[in-house]
């Protein structure tokens, strides 16, 4: 790691280590939803950003993880049983939903989850006997962890930080294990991926179950953290919304969700918060933000860095050229 | 006597009323260099994507090491020893030239489950740095693939078929857009991959090419198609001299 990298590193851990504790509530707060944004972002990130699988269904796991737990603390179990059942359904309908992308891609796959995003919507908003309709479920407590509670908002911060490094370590390990390269082998060129021997449909299926099961750790910690839950934050413009967070931030970047969920999340709260006046128009500039960035920074935020180093690269190789012509011609003369 | 690595009989494939492959046999002997020429909507890709399971053939057989593989898809073939390369680019552009060669042969090794503790490189750098320094892409081998020239690509394209120490390699117009000095380096690399393989198992290829000398080159044998037919099978010189190859094909 570069000194300069070191040194962003020791910043972030020092922010979200030692900052909150000075923030007032609604400062933890936003805190905690960035980083469960970040969680299901990343989840997302590998089903399109490192495997090219354009889902716009990611609000639905999300919504899955959050009602799964909700609705089991309601009827008397443990947050500790609630989470691995909400893994495990959103693993499951991930993979459900990976199918039509073994028929179908780009755009078409796009609405074919965008169709189940609206379905599992209507689940939530329909069925009040399971999820309580429009008036949600109210009341989610939060967890206990080896006997600590995590009643106050800042322990369950640092809760939600704690599962995020985990996630995040994870996630490190898988791309950077053989499946990571099949991803992106799968992503770059499907059909050469298939001639290579990549078993292009477990892949497919896989880089769905395991984005959603992320996004079903994210709901499940999303659930505790509002205390009241209701269709709203897992529509279709949710779904969109997360695209949106992944492609901004970088998509197919490591750090891009980080970025990509305090862009798309926190900066419009804070705004919010501190210019009241400017609120109303944080969603117009973040869209005229968005059509800019397709223009000119279609790769995202984290490509900033590339991009520098790739202009810095072909300068030093334009000027080598010009030497190396300089020098021909100095050669051509001595032998006129 | 020496069993065939690959024996096709009676394959044929219609598009509608047009027979595109009608009733074409041949075989490719262990080691072989195999070409494959005839003019255009001669009925060579449909043979190819036959061969490569991109296809079904309507009727015959195609074995390889005596194995009926008709039915088996291009994941199937890979896993059984063929590699391929495409008509046209088909590299990982995100990934480096290094990632694009491991990731070539890293699912034939081991299990899928295996493969996600398995180090990164699979155990498999020090084979793809190997073939890197045969294909002279050193100078780019840490570079993104899609960023490369034309060329270069088409060097990291072949190379990716021969990762994974194939049995069978069939190439699809490997000059196709390709400078003519480039062109004579592919040849003398294709010639010593054949003579020389990196992993001591010698590998047979089959060629798809327009380029004549090219062909003339490097092939053993030659099958020229016409129409769906075979019409010629034969050593680089017989075909030069078969009249009806000349007089449907070559030109005079």
């Amino acid at each position: 790691m570069s000194k300069k990298n070191t040194l962003l590193s020791l910043l972030f851990a020092l922010t979200v280590l030692g900052l909150p504790p000075f923030l007032k509530n609604y400062g933890v707060y936003m805190f905690s939803t960035w980083l469960i944004y970040v969680i299901a972002t990343m989840g997302l990130n590998l089903t399109v950003g490192y495997a090219g699988q354009k889902s716009l269904g990611h609000a639905a796991f999300f919504g899955i993880g959050a009602y799964t737990v909700a609705i089991m603390m309601k009827a008397g179990m443990s947050w500790w049983l609630g989470l691995p059942a909400a893994i495990g359904l959103c693993f499951v309908f991930g993979i459900l939903l990976g199918f039509p992308a073994l028929r179908v891609q780009t755009i078409y796959l796009a609405f074919a989850t965008l169709g189940f995003n609206t379905a599992v919507f209507l689940v939530m908003r329909n069925e009040e006997w399971l999820t309580g309709g429009t008036f949600g479920i109210n009341g989610i407590p939060r967890p206990e962890i080896f006997g600590f509670d995590l009643k106050g908002g800042l322990a369950y911060y640092y809760f939600v930080l704690a599962v995020a490094a985990i996630l995040s370590a994870l996630m490190w390990g898988l791309l950077k294990s053989p499946w990571g390269k099949a991803f992106q082998a799968l992503r770059d060129n499907p059909i050469r991926a298939e001639s290579l021997g990549i078993d292009t449909r477990n892949y497919t299926l896989l880089s769905f179950a395991i984005g959603a099961a992320y996004a079903g750790v994210a709901g499940a910690l999303f659930a505790s953290l509002v205390d009241f839950i209701e269709p709203a934050p897992f529509a279709v413009s949710a779904s969109i919304m997360m695209y949106l967070m992944v492609v901004v931030g970088g998509s197919g970047y490591f750090l891009g969700p980080l970025v990509g969920a305090l862009v798309g999340m926190v900066v419009p709260e804070w705004i919010r918060d501190v210019f009241p006046a400017l609120a109303n128009w944080y969603l117009p500039i973040f869209g005229l933000t968005v059509i800019s960035m397709m223009v000119w920074l279609p790769d995202g935020l984290m490509s900033i860095p590339d991009r520098i180093r790739a202009k810095r690269d072909s300068k030093a190789a334009s000027v080598r050229r010009a030497e190396a012509k300089s020098e021909m011609a100095a050669v051509i003369g001595e032998q006129r | 006597m020496i069993a065939p690595i690959l024996k096709v009989q009676g394959l044929k494939k219609a598009y509608g009323a047009i027979q595109a492959v009608g009733g074409v046999s041949f075989e490719v002997m262990p080691g072989e260099i195999f070409g494959v020429i005839g003019p255009n909507g001669s009925g060579k890709t449909t043979l190819f994507n036959s061969m490569l399971g991109q296809i079904q053939p309507d009727a015959g057989t195609i074995e390889l090491k005596g194995k009926d593989v008709s039915k088996c898809g291009p994941l199937a073939l890979s896993r059984l020893g063929v590699g391929r390369t495409f008509q046209t680019l088909q590299v990982f552009g995100k990934m480096t030239v290094r990632d694009n060669l491991i990731v070539a042969a890293q699912e034939h090794q081991g299990t899928m489950l295996g493969r996600i503790f398995a180090p990164s490189d699979s155990g498999l750098g020090d084979r793809a740095d190997a073939l890197i320094r045969r294909f002279r892409i050193e100078h780019v081998a840490h570079l993104k693939a899609g960023n490369l020239s034309y060329g270069q690509q088409k060097l990291v394209d072949i190379a990716m078929a021969f990762m994974a120490e194939p049995d069978l390699v069939l190439l699809d117009e490997p000059c196709a857009g390709v400078n003519p000095s480039l062109v004579g380096g592919i040849s003398t690399l294709l010639k010593d991959l054949n003579q020389n393989p990196h992993s001591g198992k010698k590998s047979s290829f089959v060629v798809i090419e327009h380029n004549m000398d090219f062909v003339m080159d490097i092939c053993h044998r030659i099958m020229v198609m016409v129409e769906g037919q075979v019409l010629a099978i034969g050593s680089p010189a017989e075909i030069r001299g078969n009249k009806a190859v000349l007089e449907a094909y070559l030109g005079a």
